[in-house]
């Protein structure tokens, strides 16, 4: 487990929709239930679609943290 | 809707059906979705698909049928989500549609009355969805299709604003919405919601980060809703916004909002008592859209008013 708390972290800047959506899934799977994953995303439509799709996918949206134009963002995996 | 169905006047012709002779009335065959080619004696066989879904079942069973009928061998998808068999010899009218019905597969209509439905995937399957269009196509089908009109009547239901089964085009539009509620304790001010709406009426409290929210820029799309990571913003109800006299076609007119939120299970009496409300004001020949112009939009929500009353917003 790093610093931040997180057992991964993903930084998605630059990364377009839905790439980064693809990646986070995929980080995902290869964790275990209740492990906390940290997405680095972009404001704008990155952070428009991929929470929301997170949360489809059955996971938690812990801690959102916005730092200049962009959010960091912590997925507990469900 | 006679314009280019058969241009000669004999309408009437004894035709040779599996050996017997038998009279066909072409009058019969408009409202019966059979259209007439350039070709000599091809005509276009238009299906009834209401909301555009087929089982692959059917499908499967139609390709055969269209396979068997169709002198080129080809079908078009219509602009209102139907099948359409091409090149279909008018002698074999009686054997394509006795196929058809075998397998529970109708022809649509024509002409001056309710036609097959259009709607999108809504809340069924596609992530935006807010409303169960599929259903209701389905209810408008099974309820109203081929009922009587002055002029031609086109429904279709939306599941969200973005509207890909453009309600605002239709005599009546039904699309769907919901009314987002937001409930302060659940909120981190993550701010993720003031992003998540496009239509800038979420602002984020420079402080707290928590949302100030705009009712008049709102289009109740439910993003903030699904954006949320801790449900601080949650459906407070869901319905449909209801739109009339929309066309399209040589003169198109956008359809007026009537309704909103208008739940459910009151669909069906708006549409039936706007088909009322048509037929007692309508002239032959003309469009919803013309009649309200011509006798006023206030005529028609004063008679809507035992449905659309309590549902808000009538915006003219
Ligand atoms: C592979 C085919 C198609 C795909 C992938 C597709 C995808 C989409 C998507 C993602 C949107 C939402 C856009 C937004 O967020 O604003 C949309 C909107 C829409 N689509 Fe399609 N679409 C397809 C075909 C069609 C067709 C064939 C029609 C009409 C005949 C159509 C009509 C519309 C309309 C009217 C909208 C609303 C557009 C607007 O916002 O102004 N689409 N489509
Ligand atoms: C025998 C059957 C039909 C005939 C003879 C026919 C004839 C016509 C004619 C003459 C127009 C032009 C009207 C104008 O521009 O003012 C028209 C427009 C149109 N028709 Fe048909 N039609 C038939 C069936 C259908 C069906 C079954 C559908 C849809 C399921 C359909 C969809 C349309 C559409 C979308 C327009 C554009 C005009 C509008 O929406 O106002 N038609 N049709
Ligand atoms: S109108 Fe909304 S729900 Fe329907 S297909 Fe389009 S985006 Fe999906
Ligand atoms: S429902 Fe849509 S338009 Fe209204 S506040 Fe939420 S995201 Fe914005
Ligand atoms: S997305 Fe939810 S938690 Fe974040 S600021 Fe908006 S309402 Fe609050």
């Amino acid at each position: 487990m790093s610093e931040s708390g997180a057992h991964a972290t993903l930084d998605l800047r630059g990364v377009m929709c839905p790439i980064n959506f693809v990646k986070t899934k995929l980080k995902l799977e290869m964790m275990s239930p209740g492990e906390v994953l940290e997405v680095i995303l972009d404001s704008g439509e990155p952070i428009q679609n991929v929470p929301k799709s997170i949360k489809e996918e059955g996971h938690r949206i812990i801690e959102v943290k916005k730092e200049g134009d962009f959010f960091r963002l912590k997925v507990e995996k469900g | 809707m006679t314009d280019h169905f058969i241009q000669d006047k004999t309408t009437k012709v004894t035709v040779n059906l599996e050996g017997a002779e038998q009279k066909m009335d072409f009058n019969d065959l408009k409202s019966g979705g059979f259209i007439k080619q350039r070709q000599k004696d091809l005509f276009t066989v238009r299906l009834r698909c209401p909301g555009g879904k087929l089982t692959t079942e059917k499908l499967i069973e139609i390709s055969k049928i269209a396979h068997k009928y169709s002198k080129k061998g080809v079908v078009h998808f219509s602009f209102r989500q139907s099948l359409e068999i091409l090149y279909v010899d008018y002698k074999e009218f009686n054997a394509i549609v006795a196929e058809l019905e075998k397998i529970g597969q109708k022809v649509a209509s024509c002409g001056p009355r309710v036609r097959v439905p259009t709607a999108c995937g809504g809340c069924e399957y596609n992530p935006n969805g807010l409303t169960d269009t599929q259903k209701m196509a389905e209810m408008v089908d099974k309820t109203f299709f081929g009922t009587p009109t002055p002029h031609k009547f086109k429904t279709s239901f939306s599941g969200c604003p973005i509207d890909c089964a453009r309600t605002k085009e239709m005599d009546l539009g039904f699309q769907g919405v919901v009314d987002p509620k937001w409930e302060e304790e659940a909120c981190t001010g993550c701010t993720i919601c003031a992003e998540a709406c496009k239509e800038g009426a979420i602002e984020s409290d420079p402080d707290t980060g928590k949302p100030i929210f705009d009712p008049l820029k709102c289009i109740w799309c439910g993003d903030c809703i699904r954006a949320c990571p801790t449900e601080a913003w949650r459906p407070k109800r869901y319905g449909h916004i209801v739109r009339i006299g929309g066309k399209h076609g040589r003169h198109p007119m956008e359809a007026v909002e009537v309704c909103s939120f208008l739940p459910d299970e009151k669909v069906a009496d708006a549409i039936r008592l706007t088909i009322e409300w048509y037929n007692a004001n309508g002239k032959r020949g003309e469009r919803i859209g013309n009649t309200l112009k011509r006798v006023g939009l206030d005529n028609y929500l004063k008679f809507m008013e035992p449905v659309f009353q309590n549902n808000e917003t009538v915006k003219a």
